[in-house]
């Protein structure tokens, strides 16, 4: 059992990763419009990469 | 066109004054402007497109970016050209009418970024302290279950600081206060059941609560946020409707130039030059021009007014027909709006101010829970004598008790109620309104705007001559006298325009158009016709002439708002002692009270409407309050609960408890029924949680409480007051008819003012 401790600061460590990475798209405005998000999707033109 | 564009039907409306876009923009990093405009029908993505695209193309516009979900649209424009694009006029051109949306904050809503920040930490926290949990209730060996104690110990603290604060904060202003709420269990319970499992950790005992203290936290936060976001998204729906009062003005100097100020900078004795379309900045006098004003949302008074020379002018009536110059005669915070705001405030200190059931319940709950957790203590210390152990199931006693169905039992149904009613079209500002409006047994309502359309309609359209009608209504399409425009809208729905060489508005009299050497007016009888019999005056409204002929004759009267005879019908029905009160003139008010069988009041002066209202609160009713003047206001305030329409006065909107975007005036039973529903269901939630306390109660303080036993408690009692509220989702509106159209109109003639 013990030997599979290491396991815990894993699982914690990716925890925290979702949770940051939760925070960090808060904060960068993701969540203000979804509708909207979800209509862009379909109808926002293409915009080829420079090479 | 998009799938949703409305067309830009004569759109007669007056044109924003850039002047007043300036105003309403700020200054952002780049040496750019932010424009907020308020687009109600954008709905689809292609929507999205028509309306970025159009916006970006315009000469100066940095960008434009459309937000769906609260239907605006942010418009960035370089600061250095001197006056802002025409983004209003634009969008009605690609058929989307916008107004100026008030940028009044910067930052975001605080509040609820908190609030989902916190609910994301304690989510993380509960899920892995339950990880934690799982494995110690399945026997772990005790080494392995202080190193998870200690793990989840670690894992808490940071989290019920950060968290907890949100309850902390509040539980603490009430303590200070001396009163109780809510939260003042809730912090109890939490940040005693975390002391008592680190000092069980520390002294490596068998039993921690970290778990239930967490997730707790994480239950009542999710009630919290979805309570937020409900009166977050009511708060934004409402102050997105169209500005009614003016911002600024064009004020002539005394050197002749004209500036633009805004109107808290207009002092008394100022020149005003007031555009037709426009709306009187603050009160004044008229001293040049004639023209026609729309008084109906600050007197009630549906018919147009005129204005000559001399004439006083209110703030916030909409000036119609001609140019005005007046003389500022007040400054803003001394006119007619601001008399409203302060007869507003003296109704809301008159108020008894209403406490929300929950903070009711909990007055009774906590010192109840409180005080059986301290006797389980003294018992349990009386008997056994181990002071260790009276304190663990005194504190387990807490634990389980800690209102977590409580907290829940309330918002969950306000937000599924409030969600409901969202669908209808009406918005609620906060859960207390809801359980106001519940109690609601008299309503008073005003009536021109509310009652009926505030606007006119042409009466018996079809008996007439088309090629008449059509001939006023393409003459009228030029004017804004609301006459005209329900002419304009009944005839050019038919037949392709005809073309005049000239045609002119004359202020207080008509229309006149010149065609082929020919006069044609539309207007007044005495001023249309050449000599009229005076019987024939007093028969028609508005008359169509040709070089002083008679054509046809139009007669106009304020339709009813749809839906008002059945929804007055149901609420009659339903037992609601039902008024008019209205501040328009006599015989309009008894007309319509008459045809809806109810009460009227009429002639009644704002402060009147106010008197009357408190007047029967004090007579012990519950009275809702429907208006939508300025003139209205005070009895919102002074009401027990109030609803306005969205085409109500600005302050009037923000007054009210509920506002609803529909025209419907289905909207007022179907949002008492709703309230009543949500009543019945949080009474039954306040009793499911009474009766889960009932069977744990006894249990935790005989000391049979396990970490196990509380989390699933908790989590139980939980899930069953949330599918509870749910119910009301599921719940269809019972009388679901539309038998629509029946448009009931009543015989209220309207004749023009003297």
């Amino acid at each position: 059992m013990t030997d599979y401790f290491y396991l815990i600061p894993i699982a914690i460590g990716l925890g925290l990763c979702g949770l940051a990475a939760f925070l960090w798209s808060l904060k960068a405005g993701q969540y203000d419009d979804l509708q909207g998000a979800a209509e862009r999707i379909l109808h926002q033109d293409d915009v080829p990469l420079s090479h | 066109m998009s799938c949703c564009g409305t067309g830009a039907e004569l759109s007669m409306l007056a044109a924003t004054d850039p002047r007043e876009i300036l105003l309403a923009s700020r200054p952002i990093a780049g040496n750019l402007r932010q424009t907020d405009l308020s687009v109600p029908d954008v709905r689809c993505g292609a929507c999205i497109h028509t309306v970025e695209k159009a916006l970006g193309g315009l000469q100066g516009v940095n960008s434009a970016r459309v937000n769906l979900s609260t239907k605006r649209v942010t418009i960035k424009w370089r600061a250095d050209i001197d006056m802002p694009p025409p983004f209003i006029e634009t969008l009605r051109n690609v058929g989307y009418d916008a107004h100026l949306f008030e940028v009044d904050s910067e930052t975001k809503d605080a509040t609820l970024s908190e609030l989902i920040r916190a609910l994301a930490v304690s989510g993380f926290a509960a899920s892995n302290i339950m990880l934690f949990s799982v494995s110690v209730w399945s026997g772990a060996e005790p080494a392995t279950r202080d190193l998870f104690h200690g793990l989840s110990a670690l894992i808490a603290l940071p989290t019920l600081l950060y968290a907890g604060r949100v309850f902390f904060r509040s539980a603490w202003q009430a303590l200070r206060h001396g009163r109780t709420n809510m939260d003042v269990p809730i912090s109890l319970g939490v940040s005693l059941a975390f002391g008592m499992s680190l000092y069980e950790t520390a002294i490596h005992g068998p039993h921690a609560y970290f778990d239930a203290s967490v997730s707790l936290l994480f239950f009542l936060l999710i009630g919290r946020t979805l309570d937020h976001m409900m009166r977050e998204r009511a708060r934004m729906a409402v102050k997105g409707l169209a500005r009614l009062a003016a911002r600024g003005a064009l004020v002539q100097q005394a050197d002749g130039s004209q500036t633009y100020l805004p109107v808290a900078e207009i002092k008394p004795g100022m020149t005003i030059l007031l555009a037709a379309g426009e709306r009187v900045p603050v009160d004044a006098m008229v001293t040049q021009g004639l023209s026609e004003l729309d008084v109906s949302l600050v007197t009630g008074e549906s018919v147009p007014q005129p204005a000559q020379p001399g004439a006083e002018l209110r703030a916030g009536t909409l000036n119609l027909t001609g140019p005005l110059t007046i003389t500022a005669s007040a400054a803003a915070n001394d006119s007619f709006l601001a008399e409203m705001l302060r007869m507003m405030e003296a109704a809301e200190q008159g108020r008894s101010t209403y406490r929300r059931i929950a903070d009711r319940a909990s007055s009774l709950y906590a010192p109840v829970v409180h005080l059986t957790a301290l006797l389980t203590l003294i018992g349990w210390m009386f008997v056994e004598g181990d002071w260790h152990h009276a304190i663990t199931i005194a504190v387990a006693v807490l634990i389980i008790t800690c209102p977590c169905a409580l907290g829940l039992a309330v918002p969950m149904v306000q937000v599924v109620a409030a969600r409901r009613l969202f669908e209808a079209g009406i918005m609620i500002k906060d859960g207390g309104a809801l359980e106001r409006l519940a109690e609601v047994d008299t309503i008073v309502f005003d009536k021109t705007g509310t009652l009926t359309q505030g606007n006119p309609r042409l009466v018996d359209a079809d008996k007439l001559d088309p090629a008449m009608l059509t001939l006023a209504g393409t003459i009228a399409a030029h004017s804004r006298h609301p006459f005209s425009r329900a002419l304009a809208s009944v005839a050019l729905a038919a037949q392709p325009p005809i073309s005049f060489d000239t045609i002119a508005e004359i202020p207080g009299c008509g229309m006149e158009a010149h065609m082929g050497g020919s006069v044609i007016r539309v207007g007044r009888p005495e001023w249309a016709l050449n000599g009229v019999a005076g019987a024939d005056i007093n028969a028609s409204s508005v008359v169509l002439s040709r070089d002083g002929k008679r054509l046809a004759d139009f007669r106009f009267e304020d339709s009813l708002r749809t839906g008002a005879a059945d929804s007055v019908a149901e609420l009659k029905r339903d037992g609601f002692a039902i008024e008019v009160v209205s501040g328009d003139r006599e015989t309009p008010v008894r007309a319509l009270a008459a045809s809806l069988g109810v009460a009227a009041f009429a002639g009644v002066l704002p402060g009147g409407k106010a008197e009357h209202v408190a007047d029967l609160g004090k007579a012990g009713k519950k009275v809702l309050m429907v208006g939508d003047g300025l003139n209205d206001t005070p009895a919102l305030m002074a009401a027990h609960a109030s609803m306005a329409p969205a085409s109500a006065a600005d302050v009037g909107r923000n007054a009210a408890d509920l506002v609803f975007l529909r025209d419907n005036l289905e909207a007022v039973p179907l949002a008492i029924t709703v309230s009543r529903e949500a009543q019945k269901l949080v009474r039954q939630n306040l009793a499911l949680a009474v009766g889960y306390n009932f069977i744990a109660v006894p249990i935790a303080v005989l000391g049979y409480v396990t970490p196990l036993v509380a989390a699933i408690a908790m989590s139980g009692s939980s899930i069953v007051v949330v599918a509870n509220a749910l119910r009301l989702r599921g719940r269809r509106v019972s009388d679901e008819k539309r038998d629509a159209g029946a448009q009931k109109s009543i015989a209220m003639r309207m004749e023009p003012a003297e």
